[in-house]
């Protein structure tokens, strides 16, 4: 992403060409913000107006009912204390599983680009394949481990987790960037008398910056977007938010309330939302930079 | 890797060379363990452990009896599981072209040296940042017949228009699709720009001069061109098609009946909910044969073979 320069034909004058250009990408975006739109001006209607139909209309009567609704009294099946609980609950997985994946990311990255240690590439290769290779795999017998050891279903078996299944893209998005530092640097600090973790933590860490950027808008968004090892591993008190949603959503008795559902939509997205607004460019160098995995 | 040689001089000058080498390298290879540990035990334990499973007869338990392929002949025989393999096909054909067919237009009309062009891309790539779970439940409000576009079309007067692929055994499975391509056009739409900008400036000025039509330039030289990137590509949306699975819960769950059925929801049903996995595991199995048959070659290419540094 670094040469930003458009490269295409010059611009000429408006011509019909130039209009087609343009309709065709305001038509485009028109398509990709329609789904947000009917999200947030759903959630802004009482449900007599929902109820009328006019999907895309904006609110007559706006209120914000269905937000504290959504927040804090909506029913995930049996209890009805809103998605508040699963928002905090995903906080609750997040800060450790991003901290903890990325500390593993770095230090494999850094043995690997950088140690000659014994079968460490062979090791690097499976993890590689192993970033591929569907969760449905691994997930039966990763429940039945956790079972013996007494911790499934609970923050610490979420957390580790996460942190396994980040292995591979951190790993690889570590090793990529510290393979084009100059080796000399590491050289000297050898000749210097720097052993593993001084040379990591003196020398190697402080030139990681943007790639520490990158994993943690990495991690965050995927650890919070995640579903189905929040469903799987989480237990009951720690199911993140994205399960609560679909709960909210999908198990509900009687008519269902579109406005506080989507009002629990936009909550549940706004956290990668504003990550993904705020980073702008990193998120896209993210993406390709670990696009080992989807 | 194999560059590096570790010549440690401070190193005080007692024992052979190779051994002063293994103890510097020491904390290296500690540093790895525990990663080895989880290759060893997740990523391959798991998976043999479960292609294990494949071949007995567990049900609410696993047990360790050998049933030969009995699973896998009851597997080819399920039609949720015959639906489900159906429909990751046409969710794969289908969301990976469509990905590629819109990411790329998208792409190329962006770098038209348009006005607004940040605007523009961060509309296109933001679904990208938003779950499979919100992108599900946002589609499934919108294409649900009784309030959503259907009953908009026909109050604006066409009283006879129907949209009911959501509930339409038939369609349902292609509601999925637009939902996944809302999801991830953006993201193929990031890397071909990336690889358009790329792209050598002299190129255009030379076919400038020849008088190549422009989009003959797209077609038969830049697209080419932009081979590593498309390949990236179809790597990421391919492993997106095999996790095919929150899309489905949070949007169909499934239905209408089994119209909506994937392979990992098929997996994930028989092992938690339906108590069958001997059947689930089998499935599991079947996944990972047409992963590993797909994508190795491609991981042995780009990662395995050329071993080492290279800045």
């Amino acid at each position: 992403m670094s040469a930003a320069v458009p490269q295409g034909r010059r611009p000429r004058h408006l011509t019909i060409g130039r209009i087609g250009v343009y309709a065709f990408l305001v038509t485009a975006a028109l398509f990709f913000m329609l789904p947000l739109w009917i999200m947030v001006v759903t959630s802004l209607k009482p449900m007599e107006e929902i109820r009328l139909g006019n999907i895309l209309a904006l609110p007559a009567a706006m209120t914000f009912e269905a937000w504290t609704k959504a927040w804090s009294s909506a029913c995930t099946g049996l209890e009805c204390n809103g998605i508040s609980v699963g928002f905090w609950n995903s906080v609750r997985i997040l800060i450790p599983s991003v901290i903890l994946s990325i500390i593993a990311g770095a230090i494999n990255g850094y043995a690997l680009s950088f140690w000659r240690v014994k079968g460490a590439n062979v090791m690097f290769g499976v993890l590689l394949l192993g970033a591929f290779i569907p969760y449905q795999v691994f997930l039966y017998p990763l429940v039945r481990i956790f079972s013996l050891t007494g911790i499934y279903n609970s923050l610490t078996c979420i957390v580790l987790v996460h942190v396994i299944f980040g292995l591979p893209t951190m790993t690889l998005l570590f090793r990529n960037y510290y393979a084009g530092l100059p080796i000399e640097l590491f050289k000297a600090a050898r000749i210097d008398g720097g052993g593993f973790w001084s040379i990591f933590f003196r020398v190697i860490l402080p030139m990681s910056t943007p790639i520490l950027v990158v994993a943690t808008i990495l991690q965050v968004t995927g650890i919070w977007n995640d579903f189905i090892f929040g469903l799987t591993f989480a237990g009951r008190e720690n199911l993140p938010m994205t399960v609560q949603l679909n709960n909210i959503v999908n198990s509900t008795q009687g008519e269902r309330a579109y406005n506080v559902d989507m009002a629990a939509t936009m909550l549940a997205a706004l956290v990668p939302l504003v990550v993904y607004f705020v980073s702008g460019r990193w998120f896209v160098r993210g993406i390709a930079a670990g696009a080992v995995k989807g | 890797m194999d560059t590096i040689s570790i010549r440690a001089p401070s190193m005080p000058s007692g024992g052979t060379k190779t051994q002063r080498r293994v103890k510097t390298r020491l904390p290296a290879a500690v540093a790895l363990l525990p990663t080895a540990l989880i290759v060893l035990v997740v990523y391959i334990g798991c998976m043999l452990w479960t292609v294990r499973l494949s071949f007995t007869s567990s049900t609410l338990l696993p047990k360790l009896d050998w049933v030969g392929l009995a699973q896998y002949s009851r597997l080819f025989a399920n039609d949720r599981f015959l639906t489900s393999a159906s429909n990751i096909v046409i969710f794969g054909a289908l969301f990976i072209s469509g990905c590629l067919v819109i990411g790329f237009l998208l792409a190329v009309f962006i770098d038209q040296n348009i006005r607004g062009e940040g605007l523009f891309r961060t509309v296109f790539l933001y679904p990208y940042s938003m779950s499979f779970v919100v992108t599900g439940v946002a589609w499934q409000w919108f294409l649900n017949p009784g309030l959503g576009l259907q009953k908009l079309v026909r109050d604006m007067g066409f009283e006879s228009f129907t949209f009911d692929w959501l509930v339409n055994q038939r369609m349902a499975i292609y509601t999925i699709v637009v939902a996944g391509l809302w999801h991830g056009a953006g993201l193929t739409m990031a890397i071909l720009l990336a690889g358009l900008r790329g792209v050598d400036k002299d190129l255009w000025k030379a076919a400038k001069v020849d008088g190549i039509p422009t989009w003959r330039v797209y077609t038969s030289v830049v697209l080419p061109l932009l081979r590593p990137m498309v390949v990236t590509a179809v790597v990421l949306l391919t492993t997106g098609v095999v996790k095919l699975y929150d899309l489905v819960v949070a949007m169909t769950l499934g239905g209408p009946g089994i119209a909506t059925e994937v392979p990992a929801k098929f997996v994930m049903d028989h092992l938690f909910e339906r108590n069958n996995i001997g059947l689930g595991t089998a499935a599991a199995t079947i996944m990972l044969i047409t992963v590993v048959s797909i994508l190795a070659p491609w991981v042995y290419i780009r990662y395995v073979r050329p071993q080492g540094r290279h800045a």
